[in-house]
């Protein structure tokens, strides 16, 4: 655990003194400090091309009054630096007379362990693994091009501290491994990407030359991807693979289902509580306390301990995603869903692990149902406009189906839907629930946080494919 | 108050210093520190005020033509002394790569001629707020509007660069930004729809009852959209969309991809990829724009580039590194291009409109359906139908689809060109695309 104040001509006292004045009118607040270590290694082209290490320190200072937020962050930790943001969001919240509200959760539970990934690696083992990546695949198929491999780790050490000195504190490791290859052939070009990571130590996504898998599915998908043709244009069925085509989840339905667009009435589903927004069968999670994913969080960035909230249970919207300011608003609870990108920005009610829940059907009925359609098994980014309920994302990995059966891959396209009607169009739920792999992460004004998702095959009977061909 | 350049130089020269001292043959430091305070406004009320104030540094260190590199935001001597030792630790385990190096001398800047990039004019929260209360009771007005956020943002920032061969320059920047963005509603839809202004100097952003104007005038038309039918049609993109196609031109033509060989223009130079009317310039030096800069982020001074000369590709963007692999000088493109758009086409906004009997018009576009590597090109789009050089009726839940090889060379300009962002381009009409609807 950082000692913040180590350093600095701070004292603990001092700065319950500072926070608790500074709120002293205030709704609700807090002083958020924050230390990460990160690294990132990068093998492309044949070599080494960066390794980068990272040390980032600052706090960001927030009070709140009714709706209005000051905040004020700095990465100097100085009597001098908080007493200056102190001012600052007086001087913004000067006619404030709230009460602060000290109710605040506790937990026992931990999703991960206080390790530093970096620390527990070499770095010559590390630069061992990206070379053997990069032999592996120029050996095994002479089409490879470029081989691009990367490790990101990092360690988060957060420390909250709230008017009245009560202080929470966590400690988030996250790593990622990542391979892209592409593949030249007869003319073209092909990328396949594929990576694992979540919130345990390099060594746990690499045992038993777990690499090696890593590597052959992003072959795999370059490969299908040399023999894809022009992809279709116009609605269709579609039928979506299990685990990370779940991204359809988090862009259609997850980001409109977040409190701060509710509670602005910006979503297209804030007035929908209680409605059938999907069909039966089809239920929808978002949870932050999962072991070890990406998109687990033991407390979140306001402090409050993360649940299994249900979102749409067998098709009925049942709850938003809150945090603190938009529950209180709202006149309920945070669901502990209240986090930022790091000190620098504000707090915004966000998703941790997405999921759609498991149900009757095989993968096999669904493709044998559909006639004209496309089978999508993997996905690059997604987008959706809150406002109008318009979603996309983009196929990295699809086949055709034609009278039941799978075709040719089609190259990349895109697919667009509407939000609150997409899940109406569900005709069948699978029975094959996968998370992906964890390499989600997800932005929303300007700041980016890590995510995770999960689903089981889904048909869908009517959606806009965006391919070229008529 | 924003670190001065004494400051940032001490912090820099300490770095190289004690680099050199602990093994580094060569060294590279960016201290910089940014200052900015936002107001947000929300239906007409304050909704968030944020001040930030960030000092960061980056130190790449070479030993012989093995490269590693460290950030903090932690300035503290004995900070910055523990990470140094692990970056050249770091250095000396991590493979040579004979293209390492710092830039060539002979390419570093010297000269430095005033650009005006900095407005030292400090606008009270108060002022930010009085600013957004008038954009927004303009925003607001028509009650078809039921939603308005707006933003009023000043920024400043101060950076020096330096490398152990001796250069050592910076200099402060500013920018003043408003945004506003409304979300409208009818009996069929709702609607958001925004409007930005960004520049170097505050007397140079739009007027607040403009801005707000806009953003509602755009927002309302947008209500009622109608989903057409899959076609091919004759697509026009609104500048705010058309720079966006230019950018992916630029990271094509980036020395990095070519060099990896992952941009479907590699080894396109000398050779015709646009229309023969093209021309598209990458200009650094423009006084106040926006993506000016005196030197790129390695020192190297740079100059206005014709990249593409009547439909011809006649340059990358080159920096050190992906320049000695393509044996090409670098031309200071470190960061990218600078003040990059396409030169104005000959006819007016209304003659491009009227082209084709049947036009889709494109406002908006969503999603990552940009392919660098094949050049394939689809993504989900809103916008209007246009019929006869007249706008019919609003049109969502499409997308579009096309390869960049075949729309680059189907592109006809009007001649409306504005220096509104970094990148700029007039409208844009491109002929042959698909649009995938009903």
């Amino acid at each position: 655990m950082s000692n913040f104040l180590d350093k600095s001509d701070l004292n603990r006292k001092d700065v319950d003194n500072i926070v608790s004045d500074t709120l002293k009118n205030c709704d609700d607040g807090e002083l958020y400090l924050e230390d990460t270590k990160s690294e990132s290694i990068l093998l492309d082209d044949n070599k080494i091309k960066s390794s980068n290490y990272s040390s980032d320190l600052g706090f960001g200072f927030r009070a709140i009054s009714n709706e209005v937020v000051a905040y004020s962050h700095s990465n100097e930790i100085s009597k001098e630096s908080l007493r200056n943001s102190s001012q600052n969001l007086k001087s913004t919240l000067k006619s404030s007379k709230g009460t602060y509200n000290h109710e605040i959760p506790k937990t026992n539970n931990k999703f991960y362990e206080d390790i530093n990934p970096i620390e527990q690696k070499s770095l010559d083992s590390k630069l061992e693994v990206l070379n053997k990546v990069n032999d592996y695949l120029r050996k095994k198929d002479s089409s490879v091009k470029q081989v691009t491999a990367s490790f990101s780790g990092e360690q988060k050490s957060i420390e909250i501290i709230r008017s009245g000195g009560e202080a929470l504190t966590d400690v988030r490791p996250l790593i990622r491994f990542n391979v892209s290859v592409m593949l030249e052939k007869n003319g073209r070009k092909e990328t396949g990407v594929y990576g694992i990571g979540g919130r345990q130590s390099y060594d746990e996504y690499l045992k038993n030359d777990n690499w090696k898998n890593v590597c052959e599915e992003a072959l795999r998908i370059a490969s299908v991807n040399l023999d894809s043709k022009p992809a279709p244009a116009g609605e269709m069925k579609v039928v979506l693979g299990p685990g990370w085509p779940a991204i359809l989840i988090h862009e259609a339905i997850g980001h409109g289902l977040e409190g701060d667009f509710n509670r602005k009435k910006t979503s297209a589903f804030h007035n929908l509580m209680g409605q059938k927004v999907a069909s039966e069968g089809v239920t929808i999670v978002d949870d932050g306390t999962i072991g070890k994913r990406r998109g687990s969080l033991t407390i979140d960035d306001e402090g409050t301990p993360t649940e299994k909230t249900v979102l749409i249970e067998n098709g009925i919207l049942k709850n938003f995603m809150q945090d603190r300011l938009n529950a209180r608003l709202m006149n309920t609870k945070s669901t502990g869903s209240g986090r930022r990108e790091n000190y620098k920005h504000i707090v915004l009610p966000r998703m941790r692990n997405t999921m759609m829940m498991s149900g009757q059907h095989t993968q096999d009925e669904m493709i044998k149902s559909v006639d004209r359609g496309i089978f999508a098994v993997s996905f690059g980014g997604g987008q959706v406009d809150i406002t109008s309920g318009k979603f996309v994302f983009n196929c990295t990995e699809a086949y055709e189906i034609n009278n039941g059966k799978i075709g040719s891959p089609i190259k990349g396209a895109t697919l667009i839907g509407d939000g609150p009607s997409i899940l109406k169009e569900v005709s069948m739920v699978g029975n094959d629930m996968m998370m992906d792999p964890g390499i989600g992460t997800c932005g929303k004004a300007g700041q980016g946080v890590p995510v995770g998702v999960a689903q089981p095959s889904i048909l869908i009977d009517k959606m806009t494919v965006g391919g070229t061909k008529l | 108050m924003i670190k001065d350049q004494e400051y940032l130089k001490s912090k820099a020269s300490y770095c190289l210093d004690l680099a050199k001292k602990l093994g580094a043959t060569d060294a590279s430091v960016t201290v910089g520190n940014s200052i900015s305070e936002t107001v947000n406004f929300r239906n007409k009320a304050l909704d968030e005020s944020n001040r930030s104030d960030s000092l960061a540094i980056s130190i790449q260190t070479f030993v012989g033509k093995k490269k590693s590199s460290i950030s903090s935001s932690n300035l503290l001597d004995e900070n910055l002394k523990t990470l140094i030792e692990k970056c050249i630790e770091t250095t000396k385990i991590t493979p040579e790569d004979k293209f390492n190096s710092l830039p060539d001398q002979d390419l570093l800047a010297k000269e430095i001629q005033e650009l005006d990039l900095y407005d030292e004019t400090h606008l009270d929260n108060d002022k930010k707020i009085d600013y957004l209360r008038e954009l927004e009771d303009t925003a607001s007005k028509d009650e078809k509007i039921i939603n308005t956020e707006s933003s009023f943002s000043e920024n400043r920032g101060n950076f020096i660069l330096a490398n152990s061969d001796g250069f050592c320059n910076g200099y402060k920047s500013s920018s003043f930004t408003a945004s506003c963005v409304t979300v409208a509603k009818d009996e069929n839809s709702m609607e958001r729809d925004y409007e930005f202004t960004s520049r170097c100097h505050l007397n140079d952003i739009i007027k607040p009852k403009n801005l707000g104007n806009i953003a509602a005038e755009q927002t309302i038309k947008k209500l009622s959209p109608k989903k057409i039918g899959s076609d091919k049609i004759s697509l026009i993109f609104d500048k705010r969309i058309a720079k966006g196609l230019l950018s992916s031109f630029a990271s094509a033509i980036s020395s990095s991809a070519i060099a990896r060989g992952t941009s479907f223009l590699k080894d396109k130079i000398d050779q015709q990829i646009f229309s023969d009317t093209i021309n598209i310039f990458d200009k650094p030096d423009l006084v106040k724009g926006l993506g000016s800069q005196y030197f790129d982020s390695e020192g190297v001074k740079s100059e206005t580039l014709k990249l593409v000369e009547n439909g011809f590709l006649r340059e990358y963007l080159v920096d050190t590194y992906n320049g000695k692999k393509l044996e090409l000088k670098s031309n200071g493109r470190s960061g990218g291009s600078t003040n990059l758009y396409l030169e104005n086409g000959k006819m007016s906004f209304e003659e491009l409109l009227k082209i084709n009997s049947k036009n889709l018009y494109i406002t908006e576009t969503i999603g990552h359906g940009t392919n660098l590597v094949t050049g394939d090109y689809s993504v989900g789009a809103t916008g209007f139908l246009i019929e006869n050089g007249e706008f019919k009726y609003p049109v969502n839940e499409i997308t579009i689809a096309g390869n960049f090889n075949d729309m680059f060379k189907n592109i006809t300009l009007a001649n409306d060109l504005e220096f509104k962002y970094s990148v700029n381009s007039p409208t844009i009409m491109i002929e042959g695309m698909t649009v995938a609807g009903k």
